[in-house]
């Protein structure tokens, strides 16, 4: 189907036909005609944040969240550069969004025009593909192509920049039609590698699976798929920081997440294993530690659906390429068909190694006297959720690490955090884009102080649209994380890693018009949790914790796997030397 | 913090001195990238290239399939076995780029460069220059009584050999078109 009209209405009823319902976006001099047209019609709800790196976190959050990609609207120059941070973001997690810009008109491009900036060349490295479209007839096709390109293969950012003459002019619009793209990455495995696996799974004495983001990005079936694999070989399994939620916390072969701030059992069942399955996760350095000692005896498989993945960092002995639901769903086939075998008494007796490892209880704490411990706040907030329809985001930081290991995942898709970039910002207006697509849900950002002041004027947004989001910032008065590193690694010389002028967040959150609430109190956390949770609309709740805790276990940087550092659990206040124990 | 035994240094405080023990033999490689003809390809290509660290020794681009909108992007680089293998894993991932062949690797092939050498003297040297150019073919494009401009078009050892040649000749400005190269056969 074929139509003429304006380049403005052409890219709202691309949006419209390829699904989309919510827009994140920012106004501005070279996207009015959008917005002109955003304005006339009912299809799409435009949110409005507060400032553009806002918008891009909250696509993020919308993508994740949903499966589906998320939309940024923002305009040239400022509006452009702001989204940048998002954009590495969205790349680094293999986030599905797409974000168009207004450009200056095309007779103005390279002028140094006001709000001129060359938004192609600034996010070539930090999108997947990007587009500047300089005829209107292009429009639409281009459009439909970035949803393709963004949701094929490892997913990504992808930016559309338009000119404001093209927003203008008028054009022929092109309905989506299946894709004509040479881009079609491949989906299927090869059978001969899929076949080496299942002859390595049926000998493993030893084995692990260690997953990551890439089976929540291949969808909720490929969750279904491994949860089938695991319960049907009784292997242990572990995940990235990126992958929780593919397999339920609750599942009785969780060992728990892997890495640098993983369960002690985890690293050392890595470290220890005989095959190891990555499945969808790309071997990053957080999770990997010393690479001449990372994981020494073991047989190597690996899942990826992008083949520079693949012997990246670590040599891989099964190399499959493709994605990971039509990966597993062909294993599960082949094993099925081979007799379904495993070497059950190995198996057994490696699970009794892990269930000693276990019985270190790595995460272990003790909440005494009368300051909160981070870990016991979050604790807390797991029993008194845990039974919601819950979504977590997080900011980056210690609290970050404490949630994915105090927090449980059951499903996929209900984890938003910055694995990749380790964005400070990332996780309140993430939280807006969760909220907005499951507007029944409670939807939770787990913060620190400071990260969270970083994207803080988002509470503009949350309280016009009235999203019920709750920020449970555990106020340290620290950059926690750099203040841990510069007390092991540093010398305990804190430079610049604490706030000396922190915000009244009670009175933060009344000035923007919402709820705020303080808790200082371990005697009264619960009830102050419970009235976040029953009050109806946005709730910055501010959580005094601790203020020199350490984020334990930890596998210092350069270290390997069983060279972890169980923290001092028993410890109040600073961990001092003797206090850590070299594994 | 000296019983967590973290050694004290540079590399000791950061998380990135985690390079895997890959085999570290350099080698040379050719490259046949095809890619759509479209604004800022080229832009991605050597982007990637400086952004993950990659080296370029020579790179051609131009279009050779007008109707396919298709350019052909040859590119020489260097580096170890698994850094070529990321290379061609990393150009492959670029949306814009149809096809990777590693034309050093894929059975043999031809590789050529034009460049062209002006040199400048008289006398002895500049009948010298003479003598070698045609030893070597080259053509001579442009004269003076006190300059030739040469055009040689070969394999790049047999311009460096030529370049290294005329340097004592008088030479005086060098152009370099970098290696065009196709597989053998069909």
């Amino acid at each position: 189907m074929t139509r003429q009209m304006s380049g403005a209405k052409m890219i709202v009823q691309a949006l419209i036909d390829q699904g989309v319902d919510t827009v994140f976006g920012y106004p501005g001099g070279a996207v009015l005609p959008i917005y002109d047209e955003i304005f006339q019609q009912n299809a799409i709800r435009h949110v409005l944040v507060r400032h553009e790196q806002g918008a891009v976190h909250a696509a993020e959050g919308y993508a994740r969240s949903t499966g589906r990609p998320g939309v940024v609207l923002v305009t040239s120059g400022p509006g452009a550069t702001n989204a940048v941070t998002g954009l590495t973001d969205a790349l680094m997690d293999s986030i599905p969004i797409i974000v168009l810009t207004g450009q200056v008109p095309t007779f103005m491009i390279g002028s140094d025009a006001f709000q001129e900036a060359d938004t192609v060349g600034i996010t070539r490295p930090c999108t997947k593909h990007n587009w500047l479209v300089k005829e209107t007839d292009a429009l639409s096709g281009v459009i439909h192509e970035a949803f393709h390109v963004c949701t094929s293969g490892r997913p990504g950012p992808v930016l559309v920049d338009i000119p404001k003459d093209v927003q203008f002019a008028t054009g022929t619009y092109q309905a989506p039609k299946p894709s004509v793209s040479h881009y079609q990455p491949r989906l299927k495995g090869d059978m001969e590698e899929i076949t080496e696996l299942v002859a390595a799974i049926e000998k493993a004495k030893k084995p692990i699976f260690y997953t990551g983001g890439g089976v929540i990005n291949s969808g909720p079936a490929a969750s279904q798929l491994l949860r089938e694999l695991v319960k049907a070989t009784g292997f242990p399994i572990t995940s990235t920081l990126m992958g929780l939620g593919a397999y339920p916390a609750s599942g009785d072969k969780w060992v728990g997440m892997l890495g640098m701030h993983g369960l002690y059992e985890a690293n050392m069942a890595m470290h220890d294993c005989d095959l190891l399955i990555n499945i969808g996760a790309r071997f990053d350095d957080r999770i990997t530690g010393r690479l001449d000692a990372f994981s020494p005896r073991s047989v190597k498989a690996h899942i990826d659906i992008d083949p520079s993945s693949i012997n990246k960092v670590i040599k891989t002995d099964i190399p499959i390429v493709g994605d990971v639901g039509h990966v597993l769903e062909d294993i599960l086939k082949v094993w099925k068909a081979r007799g379904r075998k495993t070497n059950a008494e190995a198996v057994g007796k490696w699970w009794g190694q892990i269930k000693e490892w276990q019985k270190v209880n790595c995460l272990k704490f003790t909440q005494a006297g009368k300051v909160i411990k981070p870990q016991h706040a979050l604790a807390r907030l797991e029993a008194l959720t845990r039974d919601h329809d819950r979504y977590i985001c997080t900011e980056v930081g210690q609290h970050q690490m404490w949630a994915a290991q105090y927090l449980g995942f059951e499903d996929p898709n209900r984890w938003m955090t910055s694995g990749g970039l380790g964005t400070m910002g990332y996780g309140f207006p993430a939280s807006i884009g969760v909220q907005m697509a499951h507007p029944d849900a409670l939807v939770i950002n787990v913060a620190g102080e400071a990260s969270w002041l970083m994207n803080m004027q988002e509470m503009g947004t949350a309280v016009q649209y009235r999203l019920p989001v709750k920020q449970f910032i555990l106020n340290n008065e620290r950059l926690g994380m750099v203040r841990q590193w510069q007390e092991l690694l540093h010398g305990e010389r804190y430079s610049h890693s604490w706030s000396d002028a922190l915000p009244d967040f009670v009175k933060l959150a009344e000035a923007f018009g919402a709820k705020g609430i303080i808790c200082s109190d371990p005697a009264d956390l619960d009830d102050a949790i419970m009235e976040m949770i029953n009050h109806d609309g946005p709730v910055i709740f501010d959580c005094l914790v601790e203020k020199h805790e350490n984020c334990f276990p930890m596998i210092p940087s350069g270290k390997a796997h069983n060279e972890m550092l169980l923290g001092e659990a028993e410890t109040q206040g600073v961990i001092k030397a003797d206090g850590a124990v070299m594994v | 913090m000296s019983a967590l035994k973290i050694k004290k240094g540079a590399t000791s405080h950061s998380a990135y001195n985690l390079r895997p023990t890959f085999s570290d033999v350099i080698e040379r490689h050719t490259l046949a990238v095809l890619v759509e003809n479209e604004p800022g390809v080229l832009a991605r290509v050597i982007g990637l290239f400086s952004g993950r660290g990659y080296n370029i020794d020579s790179l051609t681009v131009a279009e050779v399939d007008h109707t396919g909108h298709l350019s052909r992007i040859t590119i020489v680089t260097s580096g170890t076995p698994q850094v070529i293998e990321q290379i061609k894993a990393q150009l492959g991932r670029i949306v814009s780029v149809h096809d990777v062949h590693d034309l050093t690797v894929e059975g043999a092939s031809v590789e050529r460069e034009l460049a062209m050498f002006k040199v400048v003297g008289t006398g002895d040297k500049r009948v010298e220059a003479l003598r070698l150019a045609d030893i070597f073919r080259a053509n001579v494009v442009d004269s003076t009584l006190e300059s030739f401009v040469f055009e040689i078009t070969g394999a790049p050892d047999k311009i460096d050999a030529f370049a290294d040649l005329m340097r004592p000749l008088g030479l005086a400005e060098v152009a370099r078109t970098g290696v065009a190269a196709l597989s053998r056969g069909e």
